[in-house]
């Protein structure tokens, strides 16, 4: 097929969605230019996160009435059961992003910061349905360039500024990796399409230039995933980022990136996977990983350990989360791509319930030190409840969505990752670090539910709309956690149709 | 019926925490409705229970079929002797904490989450779901402790739960293992059972999930939380900590790490069962030096449970018929001391040091808590016609069989049990006259005994008695459990 010959109304089809966005955050900054002009910057992102919210709530129904599997382009948008699983949970936390930024106060910009929201969502959503190179790279950009601006909004603080730089250096270098790795790769296999790249490679002996393209690949989507060793941006981003930003980094972009990252893997280097089993090491793609996790684990863990900061301890348990569903990565097999989908997901959740708690809990008391959070089960119940559930749930307790999470992505990397138990070894070291991360939790839920507050310190009254995104956050990740198939059916079909086709 | 246990428990907690926060007699009340339901639906289910039918499912259907996890609840002699355990300390853990003050339906919020984790894992014959309701309890117990505790409460509290955790995580690894190892796509435990793993496989999955679930059991040397947790607890924390909680480490050993695998275990027990020796000789010297009252008991836990876990390794029929009584004689018994030491004594003293309790008298000003005290130490002692001497008798025996110089040194641990337990009768209860001057002598106005007080030690006491005197009550449901399937594997390295 000549990819010059376009088909307008069948691409149209499959990314409607997309489409819906960009129009919706074109609408965003017609609106507040327009409509609410001169309006307070309080009212006016009031309105546009309504605008916002719902643009993203009518891309996840859209998705309804458009096929379920697809591909135009060759392969530049290729969609699956799994695929629109993932792009309609990217869709909820672009939502409920734009609801817990109601009322924001750290910008007059509101048009702006909504309409970054939604272009960054069009990239995740481009990027998980990517299965070429070019277009994986282009996406990959809009999702990052509009969150490097996210990160800088907050104008009247340094800290905003400072994480801002950070993360434009290491991505801008991060890019560049994976941009120099995805040419080799292109180099090598002669064409740009995951599917064709594994069938060119097919059968062949990997030399010294494959692998070297595949770890510069890897080393760009570990900056994206936030995994140790490049992960010494996401402490300072998470911290300086304005809270509702710092959430949507952790959470949607995450989603997106895991699930890419699975879509090269799988798809484009399947064969490639190596071993790192203990006893039958063969290299690989696998190995990397292994290291990749090892390293978050252990490092994200440790550092944690020190935090004062609320934020940039839940910056450290994300890098050891990252860890985690590392392992399920190396599956290489349905069970794989299952388990990353439900962490990422449900991890995101909680992750975005803690930050909104730990946002309006900042907002009232000027920081975000763990102290500040003292007493919050006198000063708000309600938060310190839900606090609670998000913790408990990053800290792997059932029956919250995180313990499955983990369970299914330890389960699935042991079971189908390498013969005769070979990848229990990391398994075990994922499971001794959690334990250690049990101090740090419990440190959070301390403060919030035993400690007394301190004296004078402010009741803590939350936006109703906010308070409502987290107790439905809350309500969510417990749902999850006691009926994990509301999530694991679709992906569980969707993977059989993917490995047939 | 009695997976009903589970959901009131549950339930009670919802509406607990629904509560208004100023009416805290309002709590009490709800709790203790919600434990004495408990204790009527395990009640009515012993009674619908026949002995002979092995393992009864409760309800059983599928919940995460990707991965073969079943909800299935059943219940079979040794799950409902422990479900009466946990009913009972349960209901009388309400009565001895009816003098809570502070945030009163929080604590019975986070007292029921427990006590539903405990009859869940009880009840639980998939591995998946048994792990579940096991991390359940572990949390609340945090709270509990951090919250209302007394001595260093916040250590004591975070030194459980760190252990707790880092025995579930060498719990979860082998369970993983076990499942992708077995390659059945399922968490049953009979299905597990019957798998036979390869030697190998057991040799390093067994003492991983044995000493994973038996930190929890107080195994020497993973056995330091305990004193410190039970000591920073308030009463009921520690009478369910004691008297339940550890069980549940106990309980999962035979349950899980046995019955998987039984090869295993019969290449570990001579190890493991020295630790849990050293644990009751160990245990018992230590709680024969300590100054403070609750230590004294908390170290006596540790040693008595050593009994169970010897009981457990021993390898013989008697031997794990004894350490399963054990767990519910022990269980009332420490229930008991704590709910002396902590409700009757320390809350009106406010001192648990030996020393001073020495000069208040306690026997003319507390003479129900002294003769509690006493007939509990009896209990506590191994005396013949209570529920201890039956059960550790039965360990002794089936020790002996397999490793005679455990059992003498067991048989020594006993000794010093008594040592102890006298000692601290006569330090806190029947003071030397001439060691003391009246001068020092400093007896004291305290609250008399509250009739919730009354009815919760009366009940312990009936049934460490009943125990002794007609074990046949829970024998019979026990040694029948042992013919189910879940045992077959087992059975086979088992001597009479």
């Amino acid at each position: 097929m000549n990819p010059l010959q376009f088909d307008y109304s069948a691409i149209l089809k499959l990314a409607l969605p997309e489409t819906i966005l960009v129009l919706g955050a074109i609408l965003v900054l017609f609106i507040d230019l327009t409509v609410m002009r001169g309006r307070d910057a309080a009212d006016r992102s009031s309105v546009l996160a309504l605008v916002s919210a719902i643009v993203s709530i009518i891309g996840i129904f859209v998705f309804q009435f458009l096929p379920k599997t697809g591909s135009v382009l060759d392969g530049m948008l290729v969609l699956s059961p799994t695929t629109v699983l993932v792009k309609q949970c990217i869709l909820v936390f672009a939502a409920l992003t734009a609801l817990i930024s109601w009322r924001v106060r750290f910008t007059e910009h509101i048009g702006e910061y909504f309409a970054l929201i939604l272009f960054a969502t069009t990239g995740m959503l481009f990027l998980s349905s990517a299965q070429h190179l070019l277009m994986l790279f282009v996406s990959l950009e809009l999702t990052s360039l509009s969150l490097y601006v996210l990160v800088a909004f907050n104008k009247e603080s340094r800290a905003s500024a400072e994480a801002a730089l950070k993360y434009f250096l290491f991505g801008g270098v991060a890019a560049a990796f994976t941009l120099f790795g995805l040419s080799l790769i292109y180099g090598i296999a002669g064409s740009l399409n995951l599917e064709t790249i594994a069938m060119n490679l097919s059968g062949k002996e990997p030399d010294l230039i494959f692998y070297v393209a595949v770890v510069m690949a890897l080393i760009g989507f570990g900056f994206k995933i936030a995994v140790a060793p490049f992960h010494l941006w996401a402490p300072d981003a998470y911290q300086g980022a304005p809270t509702p930003a710092a959430a949507f980094i952790a959470t949607g972009s995450k989603v997106a990136s895991f699930y890419i990252l699975l879509q090269v893997l799988y798809v484009g280097f399947g064969e490639f996977a190596g071993d790192a089993g203990g006893g039958h090491f063969e290299s690989g793609w696998q190995p990397v990983l292994a290291i990749f996790a090892t390293l978050s684990m252990v490092i994200g863990n440790l550092v944690a350990l020190a935090q004062t900061s609320v934020k940039r301890l839940l910056a450290y348990s994300a890098i050891a989360h990252g860890g985690y569903a590392l392992v399920a990565v190396m599956a290489n097999s349905v069970d794989g791509t299952a388990a990353v989908v439900y962490y990422s997901v449900t991890y995101g959740l909680a992750t975005l319930g803690a930050f909104a708690v730990v946002g309006v809990v900042e907002d009232q008391c000027g920081d975000d030190s763990m102290t500040s959070l003292a007493g919050l089960k006198e000063r708000s119940p309600v938060l310190a409840l839900c606090l609670m559930v998000f913790i408990l749930s990053a800290a792997g307790i059932p029956p919250l969505a995180g313990f499955f999470g983990k369970f299914y992505a330890f389960t699935a990397g042991v079971k189908s990752g390498s013969p005769d138990l070979g990848l229990i070894w990391i398994v075990a070291i994922g499971l001794l670090m959690s334990a250690v991360s049990f101090y740090y939790y419990l440190q959070v839920l301390k403060q919030a539910m035993v400690l007394p507050s301190a004296k004078n310190a402010p009741a803590i009254h939350a936006n109703p709309v906010v308070l409502l995104v987290i107790v439905l956050v809350a309500i969510s990740v417990i749902l999850l956690g006691c009926f994990p198939t509301l999530l694991l059916p679709d992906t569980g079909v969707a993977v059989g149709v993917l490995s047939s086709g | 019926m009695l997976t009903w246990t589970i959901y009131i428990s549950f339930l009670g907690m919802a509406l607990l925490m629904c509560l208004p926060k100023e009416r805290p007699q309002l709590a009490r009340r709800v709790a203790l409705l919600t434990a004495s339901l408990g204790l009527v639906v395990a009640l009515i289910g012993a009674s619908a229970f026949k002995p002979d039918g092995g393992i009864q499912t409760l309800v059983d259907y599928s919940w995460i079929p990707t991965l073969g996890i079943q909800y299935n609840l059943s219940v079979d002699g040794i799950s409902l002797s422990m479900v009466m355990l946990t009913a009972i300390i349960a209901f009388v853990g309400v009565l001895f904490s009816w003098n809570i003050e502070t945030r009163t339906k929080e604590f019975f919020a986070y007292y029921f989450a427990l006590i539903g984790g405990c009859y869940g894992v009880f009840l639980s014959f998939d591995l998946f779901l048994l792990f579940v309701f096991y991390e359940i309890a572990i949390v609340p117990k945090y709270f509990l402790i951090a919250s209302w505790g007394s001595t260093n409460r916040e250590y004591g509290a975070m030194k459980l739960a760190i252990y707790s955790f880092a025995g579930s995580a060498l719990v979860l690894l082998g369970i993983i293992a076990a499942y992708v190892a077995s390659g059945a796509n399922s968490f049953s435990l009979v299905e597990l059972a019957q798998h036979s793993f390869s030697e190998g496989q057991q040799a390093w999955m067994f003492p991983l999930v044995f000493v994973g679930f038996g930190v929890l059991a107080g195994m020497w040397p993973f056995h330091t939380w305990a004193p410190t947790g039970h000591v920073a607890a308030p009463t009921a924390a520690s009478m369910l900590l004691a008297g339940v909680v550890m069980k549940l480490g106990a309980y999962s050993c035979l349950r899980v790490a046995m019955t998987l695998f039984p090869l295993g275990l019969q290449m570990w027990s001579p190890y493991l069962g020295a630790l849990a020796v050293t644990g009751i000789v160990y245990g018992a010297l230590v709680a024969l030096t300590q100054k403070d009252f609750k230590f004294v008991i908390g170290y006596s836990s540790v040693s008595h449970m050593g009994f169970v876990l010897l009981g457990l390794l021993s390898l013989s029929q008697i031997g794990l018929n004894g350490a399963v009584l054990q767990m519910f004689s022990h269980g009332i018994i420490a229930g008991l001391l704590f709910a002396v030491v902590g409700r009757m004594i320390y809350d009106r003293t406010h001192t648990r040091v030996l020393n001073d309790l020495q000069l208040m008298q306690l026997r003319k000003t507390l003479p129900f808590a002294a003769i509690v005290f006493v007939i509990a130490g009896f209990a506590s002692m191994g005396m013949p016609g209570f529920s201890g001497f039956v059960a550790e008798i039965q360990i002794l025996i089936g020790a002996w069989h397999g490793f005679s110089a455990y059992a003498i040194l067991a048989g020594i641990g006993v000794v010093i049990g008594v040592a102890y337990t006298l000692r601290v009768v006569q330090k806190a209860f029947y003071p030397d006259k001439t060691e003391i001057s009246r001068a020092e002598l400093k007896p004291m106005e305290l609250e008399p005994i509250t009739i919730q007080e009354k009815v919760g030690a009366v009940i312990l006491l009936a049934c460490t008695v009943v125990i002794g005197l007609f074990p046949g009550v829970l024998l019979d449901w026990i040694i029948p459990a042992f013919e189910s399937p879940l045992f077959d594997e087992l059975r086979k390295g088992v001597g009479q």
